[in-house]
């Protein structure tokens, strides 16, 4: 059997177990490193506790402070509404909710269709409007790797595949949908393996960050 | 069945003779182009056309199957259409409904075929056990069900599979496909193969095929997968009348709560609309009376390719296949040891590297300058 | 997979089950069809034929757009092939024309956007032999040998 449905049933069936295999092992693999290596042991008197400025830096980093926001205001503004966007019609889609229930058994309420679609295009411009800055900014066209522009790749195929589907742009739709969700198996599978890993280690980050400023003594 | 060369009468001279006025005629017309899913403009084209129209030789051979498909037919909504239709062709050999039986059978289709050379349509329903399968799983007067397919389409104008089984494989091809099923078009590459897929197919397409044949004299314009393009050209999803449902995010979440009972969308409960491509949402079923998604029940998806080993048929469309958490906790353990096994490394090189730490000086570091 | 126990089936007083009737919303676009339709008649004369069976329809569409059309004044039936039924709707030059076969189930429905539809006017094939058909009579007539009409 050929064709878009086979294809879109080997995306959904085979090509799926193995993507999510590599994303679990991947991921949890990296996740027990970082937690076991832990951090060299401080033998310092601690002068604060570490629990309350390591969950407040959690979010105070999340929030660019003004001088940062001076400094960079593209940045800050476009990669914040691009990574709402995506968050929005990865979690609160209804379709993408039936997923998780039927890999996770969890399912929460979702969002109209055509909010969700709304939030998609703008985050399709974003997505494009951040290629554009990085390509045009000098320092950042310098700082760029390979790496950081297959991730953006990926990224940016997920979103499109996933807007070309629902609009059912592609014909057949089968091979519209089977592209779709080949390219999000293609990012779980990258995920553990590029930065998309900050998806999960960013706010660890900064729970350690805030910790250690709390145990100094020292305003985060 | 016993005119077994194709006649010479046009099939406009034939109505006539069996008494179809032209009033009769137009309506014969007006209901075939709605059956072929065409716009009533072309009505007088296709009025010319069946004027002219001479009857073809048709050969039925049905392997492993249900009859379903031939129930599907012969009980169709339309006797008068469908059944004038039917008489048109000249049905030369279907061992479920002819009468004749055994040897005096299989000579009718020998006969068939030598008299109409080239020019019969052969229309199967049911899958064949491939060429490498036991053959002893389905045969016909001895004779293995890929052989006579084999022999009968050799010098066949074209071949219809009729029904999932026929074009796709359907149920006998099944996982674990114990009979080694295959389906026309995996065993017949030297002739035209038309896939009417459904199971069964919408009885109107049956023979929506037949009447553009015996209309235009060729095949339909036909899809990716030979599916005629005028039934199958469109999805279920795009001309179903949930569809403003589906687009507001309105769904049923069960079979009897208050969007079920409103008519909302099916597809939270494994409505395959959106991959399925049939012509149910506008032909409907039992002499349109209705159709699945009308009497409140998701698409199963069954003129698909693969539908019997798709996923469930109350699972929606963007749930993958056979997957549970069980995948997920059986990576993260194996992914928890490999991290273990991977930190354990790094703690072990960082231990050595203290263990061995050569000081340097800053008149070394100097030197090396 | 979610067996069929997992449904959940419960038996409600028919009280609730109120006999309001619903549409999807499909009949506005087809009479906006229609007025395209009834526009070039007018304009140039040309006639058009919507096969309603090839329509998306929910339940109640189609008996709203014929709720919506009304009834006109003029209707017939032609008797061949089953009985066809056609219906003038309210508006003018709007017709219905109902194809049933003998057990009277429909085999498709149109509306005709005409003066008078197809169906109606004698066939032009009929016509041609209509004067010989009539001579034939004719001369009957003349011949006292024939009784009037015996055909
Ligand atoms: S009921 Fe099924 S076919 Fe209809 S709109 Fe919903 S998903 Fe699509
Ligand atoms: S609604 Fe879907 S499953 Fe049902 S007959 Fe039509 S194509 Fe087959």
């Amino acid at each position: 059997m050929s064709g878009a449905m086979g294809f879109l049933l080997w995306v959904k069936g085979p090509m799926f177990n193995i993507a999510l295999a590599i994303f679990a092992i991947g991921l949890i693999a990296r996740l027990v490193e970082i937690f076991l290596l832990g951090r060299a042991p401080n033998y310092a008197e601690p002068r604060a506790g570490e629990w309350g400025p390591g969950l407040r830096t959690m979010l105070s980093r999340t929030i660019a402070d003004p001088g940062t926001f001076k400094r960079a205001p593209f940045n800050v503004v476009v990669g914040w509404v691009w990574h709402i966007g995506f968050l929005i019609a990865l979690l609160l889609f209804i379709p993408h909710i039936e997923l998780f229930k039927g890999v996770l058994g969890l399912y929460w309420p979702g969002l109209p269709n055509p909010v969700v679609d709304l939030v998609t295009a703008v985050t399709l411009i974003t997505l494009l409007a951040t290629l554009v800055h990085r390509l045009w900014h000098p320092v950042k066209r310098r700082i760029s790797t390979t790496e950081d522009y297959l991730v953006w790749t990926i990224v940016f195929m997920v979103v499109l595949t996933g807007y070309l589907a629902y609009h059912r742009l592609v014909e057949p739709y089968p091979l519209a949908l089977g592209m779709h969700i080949l390219s999000a198996e293609l990012m779980l599978i990258m995920l553990p393996f590029t930065k998309l890993t900050h998806i999960f280690t960013a706010f660890i980050a900064r729970w350690y960050n805030g910790a250690a400023f709390g145990r100094k003594g020292v305003q985060s | 069945m016993a005119n077994l060369k194709t006649p010479d009468k046009t099939l406009g001279e034939g109505l006539r003779e069996i008494g179809l006025s032209r009033r009769g005629f137009l309506k014969f017309c007006a209901a075939t182009a709605s059956m072929m899913a065409l716009p009533p403009n072309l009505v007088p084209a296709i009025a010319a056309a069946l004027e002219q129209a001479r009857r073809p030789s048709v050969i039925w051979l049905s392997f492993q199957e249900c009859t379903g498909c031939t129930e599907s037919l012969t009980r169709s909504h339309s006797p008068s259409v469908e059944n004038l239709i039917l008489d048109l062709v000249s049905l030369d050999y279907h061992h479920t409904l002819q009468a004749a039986a055994g040897e005096a059978a299989e000579e009718a289709r020998l006969q068939a075929m030598e008299a109409n050379r080239g020019q019969y349509l052969v229309i199967v329903d049911g899958s064949i056990p491939g060429p490498d399968a036991n053959p002893g799983y389905s045969t016909v007067a001895g004779h293995s069900n890929y052989d006579i397919l084999m022999e009968t389409v050799e010098h066949a104008a074209a071949v219809i599979a009729v029904g999932t089984c026929a074009a796709f494989g359907g149920l006998p091809q099944a996982k674990p496909n114990p009979t080694g099923a295959m389906s026309v078009m995996d065993l017949v590459h030297d002739k035209p193969v038309i896939n009417v897929s459904g199971c069964p197919p919408i009885p109107m397409v049956i023979t929506g095929v037949l009447a553009h044949y015996l209309t235009f004299g060729r095949l339909p314009e036909l899809d990716a997968y030979r599916r005629p393009m005028a039934f199958y050209g469109q999805s279920i999803h795009d001309r179903c009348y949930r569809r403003p449902f589906y687009d507001k995010g309105l769904f049923a979440e069960s079979f009897d709560d208050a969007g079920a009972k409103l008519g909302w969308c099916l597809y939270r409960l494994g409505c395959k609309g959106p991959t399925t491509y049939n012509a149910c949402a506008t032909m409907r079923w039992n002499s349109g009376t209705s159709w699945p998604v009308e009497s409140g029940h998701p698409c199963l998806g069954c003129s698909e390719p693969g539908f019997w080993d798709d996923a469930g048929f109350y699972e929606p469309v963007s749930v993958p296949i056979g997957v549970t958490s069980k995948t997920l906790i059986e990576g993260a353990a194996v992914g928890a040891v490999a991290g273990a096994g991977i930190a354990a490394l790094a703690r072990k090189a960082k231990k050595e590297a203290v263990a061995n730490r050569q000081p340097v000086t800053i008149d070394e570091l100097e030197q090396k300058l | 997979m979610s067996g069929l126990d997992q449904i959940p089936v419960t038996i409600e007083s028919s009280a609730s089950c109120s006999a309001r009737s619903r549409d999807f919303g499909n009949a506005p676009a087809v009479l906006n069809q229609i007025r395209d339709a009834l526009e070039r008649l007018v304009s140039s004369g040309e006639e058009t034929c919507i096969d309603l069976n090839a329509m998306p329809f929910g339940p109640g569409d189609l008996e709203r757009l014929t709720e919506l059309l009304g009834t006109g004044e003029a209707e017939a039936s032609v008797e061949a092939l089953g009985p066809t039924r056609i219906r003038e709707t309210g508006i003018p030059g709007v017709w219905l024309v109902d194809y049933l076969n003998a057990e009277g189930q429909r085999l498709t429905l149109h509306v005709e956007i005409a003066t008078v539809p197809q169906i109606l006017r004698p066939q032009p094939q009929d016509l041609a032999c209509a004067i010989e058909r009539l001579d034939a009579r004719l001369t009957r007539l003349r011949d006292p040998a024939h009784s009037p009409l015996s055909s």
